[in-house]
């Protein structure tokens, strides 16, 4: 049985259709990406997948029990971490944990020792006894997270968890979401950020104007729009010759720039050591290599027309703007 | 543990988070307790003459005569801070914790009524200290005390009620913080502040009808000359109605708020 399987599902509100007809299937144990830009469609499904907002159309369910006639017993199964961190400023992190377990059922004495434990696990135990209010914003991201955790839920939704953090708060979450994982936790995980999803997610789901409209593991996706290419930077004179030696390793794609030569690859890394060898017999001076590999980004473009990092840029001006 | 009892504990940590909210935010606590004070102090300072006026009620002074309408006061905006309270968790969107917890959704406000009810009655002790120390004398004594802290916590969450459903239905803090004016209109037209006998039409006629003239009644009672069965009995019917009201118009807010999101 999937963790998540929803049929059709659809949200609209008024004329607008936010979620128009979305299938999709999460195995137990699996870290799952949803992948878009702002206002795809993420954070509505991610609402109706945790009872917080009424499907308008077809159905789904959460670890086995359907969202809408069953709505508790999801809520029994589930954490949820939302995109803007839901907590009370004027609360302790220690007076969240402990509230979060009550609501989640959990006797007095366990609650706390699991507070004091999840606390300890996100490294917030020095700061537990501060207001929320004062924590930064990747502190408040992992209290979050800890709260999700304190019934150790069987399934995990991550709504944009990284969104506006540093790289190393960024880094950290990741680690905890694979830790997490690791343990048989599934998670379900939206994201705007291409990196994120390369590097977390077991598969991928795009997610364009309320339509997946690609899906699979990243590698597959990005296998889809062909394969590596080493792009070299040729010294002043030599591109003529750069071209011929590298015509025999595979076809050229069209140069960038007048030094630059490309050539598609099969294998990725392990072809560099032939392209340079085929350079030095032509005597051909390198000014440097890279390998280039498919992005999930160029299965967006492909997919929808157009850049998710173009998004994934504004969002950040968004975020350093607030 | 029984399911009464594990939606006890929920609501009963609602409660006591609301509280720890009041008292940690000033301008929710503001409200309740240094505004009536003052309110309170002016009032018996200024116009404690009131009480030889004919027809005045028979009473020890001015300060015991104002009790009931401090104690209505700060229950009434206990009511209204709740009401903020609650806007602001939907702002910031803590209740979607709560919605997303496997909690029957109506203990959420459950939770922050009983919150509103435990202000009401620290209200009431604020106010009955108060009046005790500066002379004032209950004259039903202990029982009459507690009647009176009673009718206020009661009178507490029911009043909270109505700022809940607003609060639900609207999702705005600012739409809650503007009805300050109006709860102190509401007051003002009861017999809060001044007998009813001694208003002038229309005042007179709406402070005769406002449900709030006879749960004030039921609380000043038992203060200025002893618990009376009749004014006891209109209170808690008064109560009762407010009550049937708020939680009426909560639930309705709440059913909306769940199916638009």
């Amino acid at each position: 049985m999937p963790a998540i399987s929803a049929e059709g599902l659809e949200r609209a509100f008024g004329e607008l259709k936010a979620v128009q007809g979305i299938d999709l299937g999460v195995e137990e144990g699996e870290i799952y990406g949803f992948l878009g830009p702002n206002g795809a469609g993420k954070t509505t499904t991610v609402r109706m997948l945790t009872t917080l907002l009424l499907p308008t159309g077809g159905r789904a369910t959460v670890a086995g029990h359907d969202v809408v006639s069953a709505a508790r017993a999801v809520r029994g199964s589930i954490g949820v971490a939302l995109q803007e961190a839901a907590l009370d400023p004027l609360m302790t992190g220690r007076e969240l944990i402990r509230l979060q377990a009550t609501l989640q059922g959990i006797p007095g004495a366990e609650g706390r020792r699991r507070a004091d434990s999840l606390l300890e696990r996100v490294d917030l135990a020095d700061a537990a006894d501060r207001r929320v209010g004062t924590y930064s914003g990747g502190m408040q991201r992992r209290l979050d997270l800890a709260a999700a955790l304190v019934h150790e839920p069987r399934v995990l939704f991550l709504d944009e968890p990284t969104t506006g953090l540093d790289p190393v708060s960024r880094k950290t979450i990741w680690d905890e979401v694979r830790a997490l994982n690791d343990a048989g936790t599934t998670v379900f995980l939206t994201t705007q950020y291409l990196e994120e999803a390369d590097q977390l997610a077991d598969r991928v789901a795009i997610i364009d104007s309320g339509r997946i409209v690609a899906e699979g593991t990243p590698d597959s996706l990005k296998a889809e729009f062909g394969n590596p290419h080493i792009a070299v930077q040729i010294a002043d004179g030599g591109v003529a010759d750069a071209e011929e030696a590298c015509r025999r390793l595979g076809p050229l794609l069209p140069p960038t720039d007048a030094r630059t030569v490309a050539v598609e690859v099969e294998s990725g890394a392990a072809d560099i050591p032939r392209v340079v060898r085929a350079l030095d017999e032509a005597g051909v001076a390198v000014e440097s290599l890279e390998l280039v590999r498919p992005t999930l980004d160029d299965v967006f473009v492909a997919k929808t027309g157009h850049h998710l990092l173009e998004e994934e840029d504004e969002a950040e001006e968004e975020q350093v703007g607030k | 543990m029984s399911r009464l009892a594990a939606n006890a504990r929920v609501v009963r940590a609602l409660g006591m988070r609301s509280v720890r909210q009041t008292f940690r935010r000033p301008q929710l606590i503001a409200p309740i307790i240094v505004f009536p004070t003052l309110l309170l102090a002016i009032q018996t300072g200024g116009a404690g003459g009131a009480i030889n006026l004919p027809g005045f009620p028979e009473v020890q002074g001015f300060l015991q005569f104002m009790l009931a309408g401090a104690m209505m006061q700060s229950l009434m905006l206990a009511g209204n801070s709740g009401g903020i309270a609650l806007a602001v968790d939907i702002e910031m969107g803590f209740t979607d914790r709560l919605f997303a917890s496997p909690i029957p959704r109506f203990a959420i406000v459950l939770g922050r009524l009983a919150g509103t009810a435990a202000l009401g009655c620290f209200a009431a002790l604020w106010f009955l200290a108060i009046g005790l120390i500066f002379g004032a004398e209950i004259e039903s004594g202990v029982a009459g005390a507690l009647l009176a802290i009673v009718l206020v916590t009661a009178t507490a969450m029911a009043v909270g009620g109505i700022g809940a459903a607003i609060a639900l239905r609207t999702g705005s803090a600012s739409v809650v913080q503007g009805l300050f004016p109006l709860v102190l209109v509401v007051l003002f037209l009861s017999s809060a502040f001044f007998p009813q006998e001694l208003m002038i039409e229309p005042a007179k006629t709406i402070a005769e009808y406002n449900p709030l003239s006879f749960v004030v009644e039921g609380i000043r009672e038992p203060i200025i000359s002893g618990i009376d069965a009749r004014a006891t009995l209109e209170a808690v019917l008064a109560i009762l109605g407010i009550v049937a009201l708020g939680l009426g118009l909560s639930a309705r807010a709440l059913r909306h708020r769940l199916r638009v999101g």
